[in-house]
């Protein structure tokens, strides 16, 4: 149990305190970047109905006092109001996460798969032309910019090759959620899936390669050889299973950052309602009260994520385990 | 005579590099008998790991090339296949390393890795495999082993993890145990207990040892019979009381100059070789030992001398130096060390 309590006090506790940073940074750089009145208001406002609705926000009161009542309502009575639709913010986040959360986890699966079996496959394939190809391969999915990408696949099957037979299913773009139509989820999903994981399994297949070639030579390495063990088993056994440390603690932090929003471009191309688009959204019409909750939102995911990456981590090495 | 249990002939291993080929072993024949314990003794880069991770055909650099046979019990390793050669490794030749500090994989505990290789070679229960590793760390003189069968590596010390080693490598009775500079990374005193240690186990299990170092100290207690390499080739071979007393080669003199001593009484200063080994890319025409030898004379530098008995009864040396000449010449290069041992 003191293990437990010693593992989560200090993260709780470093969480507190960078959701407290983050929330102040956003506050200040957000405050001095303009005045989002005018843009709530037709252009020709009288300057009295422009003061009236600065009061009705809060904001012509001491800045000190428009954060803590900003941080009232986020975390205390849970009622802040979104400047521009008037609506509650915290339940608008709620229903955009299930949206994201479908995205990144589908996307997620994809990448690992995919970036394991072409990571594996060049360094299994090393000094053949194959591995350079690969290589190149991948080089060219992290170089490929998301919303381009994003809308060359919404052109191709939304639009020039729809009515041909491979495209014929692909559905408009959208939403529907799983507990509705999981077919029509899955339909919907699954060009945004591919086209954000084709960065990731660039990126995790050249990283993944690079760590099985300098494991190989590693002296435990010619010890599972010199045992009689299989080619195999001690690539998959001892190489691969020595590699996944450093796989899987920058896997954890990517996907806390596409859940807590970072997959924003995706969403905006494929017009999928989730919490990187209300982020897009807000920023565009400076409606601080939801730029504050996704922040705070997106803060909570890594926290959580960085904390299971640790668990996993201890568990993957046995080296870093809590004495 | 009895078919020797390894017999190496005219081994040749070279790396293609871009600067040219690399003769890291070049042309070297010796065998074992079974229950032998043969050093191999050499300075960094003379060959004698290369020699012996080609027994064991563990070298993955895609540009090696051998030439020559590897005979094991009959066989000629050489021409194994893959999977035929993973039979013999581990299970009839097992190998332990230099440092067992990074030779045991980190994520594991030490008796999955026991386990490991105990399963791939046999058809053991569940348990049974586990109730031998017990057994084999008890055997290598880990205190508690029904305990500490379930740490990690990092949780040994490096003379403990080189004893997980040994007992990794003696899991499946092997019949040639190749023990590579194994004490070359622990502390004087561990040092001893391992070498104890492999001595004590070659009794109890019968394999033969071929131990690799480049400290004669270390092959004096316990080697039947000592190689000598210098780049890439044997340069004496014979049993330890010709080496030690009657050493031929001017490498060797070297080699026995350069060992601290504590039962001397006198103080002095180690004598070192000069020089560094040749490049083994262009090697030197003659004796390649010629650019460091104090003794070198004319016909040194234009013929390569051959590994022949001089002095008889199995000692061999590579030098064009006479027998007598040799003695005349060694006596006054290293003569209180050889006088005071005799």
């Amino acid at each position: 149990m003191r293990g437990v309590v010693g593992f989560l006090a200090p993260r709780l506790l470093r969480a507190l305190i960078a959701v407290w940073l983050v929330t102040t940074v956003v506050f200040v750089v957000m405050r001095l970047s303009g005045d989002p009145v005018p843009l709530l208001l037709p252009p020709d406002a009288p300057t009295s109905e422009i003061h009236r609705v600065r009061r009705e926000l809060g904001l012509d009161r001491p800045l000190p006092v428009q954060y803590g009542l900003m941080m009232k309502h986020i975390f205390v009575s849970r009622d802040l109001i979104s400047y521009g639709s008037h609506t509650k913010v915290i339940p608008e986040i709620l229903s955009a996460a299930p949206v994201t959360l479908s995205l990144v986890f589908g996307a997620a699966v994809i990448w690992i798969v995919f970036s394991i079996l072409t990571g594996v496959a060049a360094a299994v394939l090393r000094g053949t032309i194959f591995d350079p190809f690969l290589m190149i391969l991948a080089l060219i999915g992290i170089s490929v910019p998301v919303f381009w990408l994003g809308e060359v696949v919404n052109l191709v099957t939304q639009s020039r090759l729809h009515d041909s037979f491979l495209f014929s299913w692909v559905p408009p773009l959208g939403y529907t959620p799983l507990t509705q139509d999981p077919f029509m989820w899955f339909k919907q999903l699954f060009f945004p899936w591919l086209t954000l994981s084709v960065l990731y399994i660039g990126f995790y297949a050249r990283v993944l390669r690079a760590n099985l070639i300098e494991t190989d030579s590693e002296d435990y390495i010619r010890t599972a050889r010199a045992k009689g063990l299989s080619e195999r088993r001690v690539l998959f056994r001892h190489t691969l299973r020595t590699s996944m440390i450093t796989f899987v603690s920058l896997f954890g932090l990517d996907f806390a950052v596409l859940v807590g929003g970072g997959a924003l471009l995706t969403e905006v191309v494929f017009g999928l309602p989730g919490v990187g688009l209300l982020t897009y959204n807000s920023l565009t019409s400076l409606d601080l009260p939801v730029i504050m909750t996704t922040v705070v939102y997106a803060a909570f995911f890594i926290t959580l994520a960085s904390a299971l990456v640790d668990l996993v981590y201890a568990w993957l090495d046995p080296r870093v385990r809590l004495a | 005579m009895a078919e020797p249990l390894l017999s190496v002939k005219d081994l040749k291993v070279s790396f293609r590099t871009e600067d040219g080929l690399v003769r890291a072993v070049d042309g070297i024949s010796f065998t074992v008998d079974e229950g032998e314990v043969v050093g191999i003794v050499g300075e960094s880069g003379s060959g004698k790991s290369v020699t012996m991770m080609s027994v064991m055909r563990l070298i993955t650099d895609p540009n090696v090339i051998y030439e020559g046979e590897i005979v094991y019990k009959g066989r000629n390793l050489m021409g194994l296949s893959q999977d035929a050669m993973r039979e013999v490794r581990g299970e009839e030749i097992a190998m332990i390393f230099q440092d067992p500090m990074t030779s045991l994989n980190p994520v594991y505990t030490i008796g999955w890795q026991i386990e490991e290789q105990l399963n791939e070679h046999n058809d053991l229960k569940k348990g049974q495999a586990r109730r031998r590793a017990i057994d084999l760390l008890a055997q290598v003189g880990i205190p508690r082993p029904e305990q500490r069968i379930d740490d990690h590596p990092h949780q040994f010390s490096g003379g403990m993890r080189q004893r997980v080693m040994i007992a990794l490598a003696l899991s499946c009775n092997p019949d040639l145990l190749i023990a590579d500079e194994p004490t070359t990374a622990l502390d004087v005193t561990i040092q001893a207990q391992i070498l104890e240690l492999i001595k004590n186990l070659k009794r109890d299990f019968g394999s033969a040892v071929v131990l690799i170092t480049h400290d004669l100290g270390v092959v004096a207690d316990i080697a039947d019979r000592i190689l000598v390499m210098y780049a890439g080739r044997i340069v004496e071979e014979g049993n330890k009381e010709q080496i030690f007393y009657d050493p031929q080669h001017p490498y060797t003199w070297g080699l026995l100059g350069s060992i601290a001593r504590l039962d001397r009484p006198k103080r002095r200063r180690l004598t070192t070789i000069a020089g560094q080994p040749p490049s083994l890319i262009n090697r030197p025409r003659g004796c390649s030992f010629r650019p460091r030898c104090p003794q070198a004379f004319d016909r040194c530098s234009v013929e390569d001398p051959a590994l022949t008995a001089k002095v008889g009864d199995g000692h061999l040396d590579a030098c064009h130096l006479s027998v007598e000449d040799k003695r005349a010449r060694r006596d006054a290069t290293i003569r209180p060390e050889l006088a005071e041992s005799a």
